[in-house]
């Protein structure tokens, strides 16, 4: 019973782990007229892919001073990507759809 | 033994009239739309079909929607009521917010673009205000982001209505009606002192009452609705052929921007409309968000009662929904920015006359009940 326990909890912990880790991996979901996530945490210099699982077209801008594109438009399963380079707090947001909204935080 | 025969007719026939109307939905199920994406299914229209659940309009809790902490009590739909067909919110006292939104041209007025207090033609049409309660962006550009955002901008328009703060405040301060009103409904206790109610009277009470108010007007049973909720005769075939046009992204491909349950992705897109080729052209959500694709795109309209609302489009170019769906037969006209959305959709003469079937379907009467009760004072 007791070692069914530890065992169980190792493998919950070793699965959220695991979830943790692909979750920091700079690669954001556009599903249901939404970003995968809320907010992200990037280094300066990673690139953040957006990936389009929504069976229509989406975009990808920010008018944030720390970093300024667009990324077009795209239909379902394409992805566009975006190298940060400076530190700062960035909006993105979809410019079809304007709920969807999210922020990346990057730092040094 | 003659008895036994005579009753088994009798069910036979019974059954017969049962089966008959049974005859009808089997046609009705045939009909089956994929959906757009992976894996995502198919829609079978038929009423009540577990597959069209997503068009149906959820109940509004209205508190969760106003953006103020004050709950939508009746008295405060009262009083936004009672401002919004006052022409004292216009400077010259000549209008109010219901000569352009008029009740029973669909809280729209019937003219390609607004007019203005000078009584020239303004930029853009009068949108319909029905189920705004369901949006969550206002305005052609979308540069509101909830009804008491928008409320006092035409107030303050010059070309709209003209006034001010100073002078709205000063006007309905001095109106013992709205006094009374408003320290009632903020406070729920009859206040007299001058001093006192006139602190009940603000900007951002003014745009709550207002908001309230627009969120009452509302279209939620319309055929279509009936029809989604289960009942098979609310919809003609042809109707609901209609409806396939619309949502079939081989066809009509309508539904990928005009989203259920309201008709409405609360997005922007260009869709081509002659104008845009003009010299000057309005540049629409680009003036709120300057990103290339949103050059010339305009907000999604919802489109319950659009049967209400003619001529059609943010230029009124439309002035029918044939020529609306004209429009789209053609792919746009203006191919410059356009949407990738706007597809060459190729509809034969049927298919056209079902979807504009459809588009009747999806509106209530113009002498419905529920009009006229809105447009009482
Ligand atoms: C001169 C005619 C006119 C008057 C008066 C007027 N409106 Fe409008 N209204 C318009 C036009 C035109 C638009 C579209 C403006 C745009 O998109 O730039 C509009 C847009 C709106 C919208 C956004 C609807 C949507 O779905 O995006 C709301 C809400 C609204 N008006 C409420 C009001 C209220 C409340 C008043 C009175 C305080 C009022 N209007 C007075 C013409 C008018
Ligand atoms: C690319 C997205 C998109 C597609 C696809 C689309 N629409 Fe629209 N529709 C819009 C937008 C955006 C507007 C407002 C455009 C403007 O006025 O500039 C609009 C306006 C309308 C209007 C006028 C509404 C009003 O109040 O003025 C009607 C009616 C309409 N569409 C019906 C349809 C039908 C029917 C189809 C399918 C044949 C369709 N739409 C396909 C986005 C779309
Ligand atoms: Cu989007």
């Amino acid at each position: 019973m007791n070692t069914a326990l530890k065992v169980l909890t190792t493998f919950t912990l070793w699965f959220s782990v695991g979830y943790v880790i692909a979750d920091q991996l700079p690669n954001v979901g556009q599903k249901d007229k939404k970003f995968s996530v809320e907010k992200l945490q990037v280094n300066v210099g990673d690139t953040v892919t957006f990936t389009n699982d929504d069976p229509f077209f989406h975009n990808v801008f920010s008018l944030s001073p720390a970093a300024t594109f667009d990324l077009g438009s795209y239909p379902q399963g394409e992805s566009r990507d975006i190298t940060f380079e400076e530190a700062g707090e960035v909006q993105v947001e979809c410019a079809i759809h304007p709920s969807m909204q999210m922020t990346i935080e990057v730092t040094e | 033994m003659q008895l036994i025969i005579n009753v088994n007719l009798r069910r036979l026939a019974l059954a017969l009239v049962i089966l008959m109307p049974c005859a009808a939905e089997l046609k009705e199920a045939t009909l089956q739309i994929l959906r757009n994406g992976e894996n995502a299914g198919s829609y079978i229209l038929q009423a009540g079909d577990p597959s069209l659940a997503e068009w149906k309009l959820p109940p509004l809790n209205i508190a969760d929607q106003t953006s103020a902490d004050h709950t939508q009590s009746d008295a405060l739909i009262k009083l936004g009521r009672a401002l919004f067909f006052d022409p004292k919110l216009s400077s010259d006292n000549s209008r109010s917010c219901a000569s352009c939104h008029r009740p029973k041209l669909g809280w729209s007025d019937g003219r390609p673009t607004a007019v203005g207090l000078n009584g020239q033609p303004l930029d853009r049409a009068t949108p319909s205000l029905y189920n705004s309660a369901y949006g969550t962006i206002f305005t052609w550009d979308g540069r509101a982001s909830s009804l008491e955002e928008q409320a006092l901008g035409p107030v303050y328009d010059p070309s709209e209505m003209g006034s001010s703060a100073d002078e709205l405040l000063t006007k309905l301060r001095s109106d013992e009606y709205y006094r009374k009103a408003f320290a009632e409904v903020f406070t729920e206790q009859l206040i007299t002192d001058q001093f006192i109610t006139d602190q009940f009277i603000t900007e951002d009470s003014i745009s709550r009452a207002l908001a309230s108010f627009e969120r009452t007007l509302l279209v939620q049973n319309t055929r279509f609705d009936q029809w989604v909720a289960g009942d098979h005769n609310a919809l003609t075939l042809s109707e609901i052929r209609g409806f396939g046009v619309f949502l079939d992204s081989e066809r009509g491909s309508c539904a990928t921007c005009h989203a259920p349950p309201n008709f409405t992705d609360d997005g922007f897109h260009n869709i081509g409309l002659a104008s845009f080729s003009d010299p000057d052209p309005d540049l629409g959500r680009y003036n709120i968000r300057p990103v290339k694709l949103m050059r010339g795109a305009f907000k999604t309209p919802s489109l319950r009662n659009i049967t209400l609302t003619a001529p059609y489009f943010h230029d009124g170019s439309a002035e029918t929904l044939e020529d609306v769906v004209e429009h789209y037969q053609q792919g746009g006209v203006s191919k410059g920015n356009l949407s990738p959305e706007m597809k060459d959709i190729d509809l034969n003469t049927q298919d056209v006359d079902d979807l504009i079937a459809f588009l009747r379907a999806i509106s209530i009467t113009r002498d419905d009940e529920s009009i006229n009760m809105a447009s009482e004072q």
